[in-house]
């Protein structure tokens, strides 16, 4: 584990043409990550996310991303992510190839990819059109115990998984907290594992079952006070559900979206800037 | 003459709640869902198992959350487990009763469309997809369905199948081995629609105060079927209404409230 200013550790394991899986189911969303691809300019990216939440809508919109694998692309709670639509529906800035799963099989294809198995299975019921999308990975095999018709998920192995997480020891293990979604299976899938932190501590105060991922496991890692803003950090700050309900109004707009990622995130040198430009931080 | 004292979410959601019975492990959406069960369970279910797909199992949320995994959810759950455990051992294993969905079409024998609405390949609009839906649609023992009534949602063929109801009826989807049910009712803003036992087409089969059967069947895009006896449903109680109220004022004060980050380092 490399301790590394944020850009750096983007600029060194984040590339063009990358499948990047930033996790974080609604809580601990790596926000001050993504808009460090954005302020890079990353190009052509595959982006994999079970919730593509208000991070994916903006890297969409800034024209960063080829492909999307995803199973839930809404903004919970308020509405649809009117980036991600305007891709699909229009293709604007670019068209966006999707990859479409539900929570339960892009889970699967998680642990597949972090077990070193090439896909998951799970048993096999009804008749959806998901199941027969143009171009899907999903296949139905039989289990050669019972006869039992099962899916086949195939494993997903992002290049780059990135986390949010609470905090880093000076041995640079993480501790993660509260709703951990797949971020666990999302890391142990990836080739490389990027983590920003809330602050880093002489030794962690972790429960002996606790989601500690151990440095070694981590290719670098930087401390970003507020990184999951305006997503949260449990025991640091709560979700801004303000932003999220004002968001639906910034993104529907292709020109109030583009203003407002000027103005914040490339018009802010770093997180700390955009949270002081947001008025959350003094 | 004034209208109700209460508008079509409250009865919608006070309705559901009614449904649920205490004691019974609930697969939780958002919206809705979220209220209705907050709400039997602040009232006449205090024991039920509220479970969200962001892990939190037996929460007791004191304001309603807004996205799925708000971190009142987690404070006040039993225990908080990855998200591959809650579909995997939970939900597929078979530990929920009753699963929640809406979704932006519905079709005469409950399947749900929450994908897209025109063609996949190039959509009019494009819905957020599957999710938790199509999972929990297979393996609660029952679903309840809540979403408004109109030609629109209510549609003779969905743009797309994302989640089974009860397929092409007459026993399709039992045949198919599904281990749930399937939506044993359909809430909306008129009444309450059930499947008709034998061809589980879904039909009329109960309606709120001062709702006709007319005006249920134009808000239905496809020739809806009346149950041979329809209940008429009694209105919202003053003390649910107070809980309701209750509960959403302090959820619109929690969400109001700015968040200050402070940036040590």
């Amino acid at each position: 584990m490399q301790l590394l200013p944020l850009t750096e550790a983007i600029a060194t394991h984040v590339h063009d043409g990358d499948s990047v899986a930033l996790e974080g189911f609604t809580h601990l969303i790596p926000f001050a990550a993504g808009h460090e691809i954005v302020r890079l300019g990353r190009r052509d990216l595959h982006l994999i996310r079970m919730t593509p939440d208000l991070i994916y809508d903006q890297l969409i919109g800034m024209g960063c991303a080829a492909r999307l694998t995803f199973s839930w692309g809404g903004n919970p709670g308020v509405g649809s992510l009117h980036r991600l639509r305007d891709a699909v529906e229009r293709q604007w800035p670019r068209p966006l190839a999707l990859s479409e799963f539900t929570h339960a099989e892009l889970a699967l294809a998680y642990q597949a990819g972090a077990s070193g198995m090439s896909c998951g299975l799970m048993p096999r019921y009804g008749d959806t059109d998901l199941g027969r999308l143009p171009g899907t990975s999903l296949r139905t095999v039989r289990c050669p115990f019972t006869e039992r018709l099962l899916t086949a998920v195939p494993a997903i192995n992002p290049d780059v998984t990135i986390l949010h997480a609470q905090q880093i020891d000076a041995e640079g293990n993480v501790l993660i907290r509260g709703i951990v979604g797949a971020a666990k299976e999302a890391a142990l899938a990836a080739r490389r594992v990027l983590v920003t932190v809330e602050e880093r501590v002489e030794r962690l105060r972790a429960d002996m079952n606790a989601l500690v991922l151990p440095s070694w496991l981590i290719s670098a890692a930087s401390v970003v006070p507020g990184g999951a803003y305006p997503s949260y950090a449990h025991g640091y700050y709560a979700r801004d559900n303000r932003f999220y309900l004002a968001w639906d109004e910034i993104a529907r707009d292709r020109r109030a979206f583009t203003a407002w990622m000027e103005r914040y995130v490339l018009g802010a040198p770093n997180h700390a800037a955009l949270l002081r430009a947001l008025g959350v931080a003094a | 003459m004034s209208g109700p004292a209460y508008s079509p979410d409250e009865i919608m959601t006070v309705t559901a709640a009614r449904q649920l019975v205490n004691g019974a492990v609930c697969f939780v959406g958002i919206g809705l869902p979220s209220a209705a069960c907050n709400l039997a369970r602040m009232t006449h279910a205090p024991d039920l198992v509220l479970i969200y797909e962001s892990g939190t199992v037996g929460t007791r949320p004191k304001v309603l959350p807004l996205s799925i995994g708000d971190g009142e959810l987690a404070e006040t759950a039993t225990c908080v487990v990855p998200l591959a455990e809650i579909f995997a051992h939970y939900l597929q294993r078979g530990r929920v009763d009753v699963g929640f969905l809406g979704a932006a079409q519905i079709d005469r024998y409950g399947n749900l469309n929450s994908t897209v609405i025109g063609d996949y390949a190039h959509p009019t609009v494009r819905l957020p997809g599957g999710g938790g839906a199509p999972e929990i649609a297979t393996y609660a023992r029952e679903v309840l369905v809540i979403m408004k009534q109109t030609p629109r949602s209510f549609v003779p063929r969905l743009d797309f199948r994302t989640s089974c109801g009860y397929l092409e009826g007459s026993g399709a989807r039992a045949a198919s081995g599904s281990p749930g049910a399937g939506p044993r009712a359909v809430i909306t803003d008129f009444g309450v629609l059930r499947p008709r036992p034998g061809t589980e087409e879904l039909e009329l089969a109960a309606l709120y105060p001062g709702i006709s059967v007319d005006a249920a069947r134009a808000a239905t895009g496809w020739p809806l079927r009346i149950a041979a006896h329809v209940e008429m449903l009694p209105a919202p109680g003053p003390a649910e209404l107070a809980v309701l109220r209750g509960l959403e004022a302090a959820t619109r004060e929690a969400h109001a409230r700015p968040i200050r980050i402070s940036l040590r380092n």
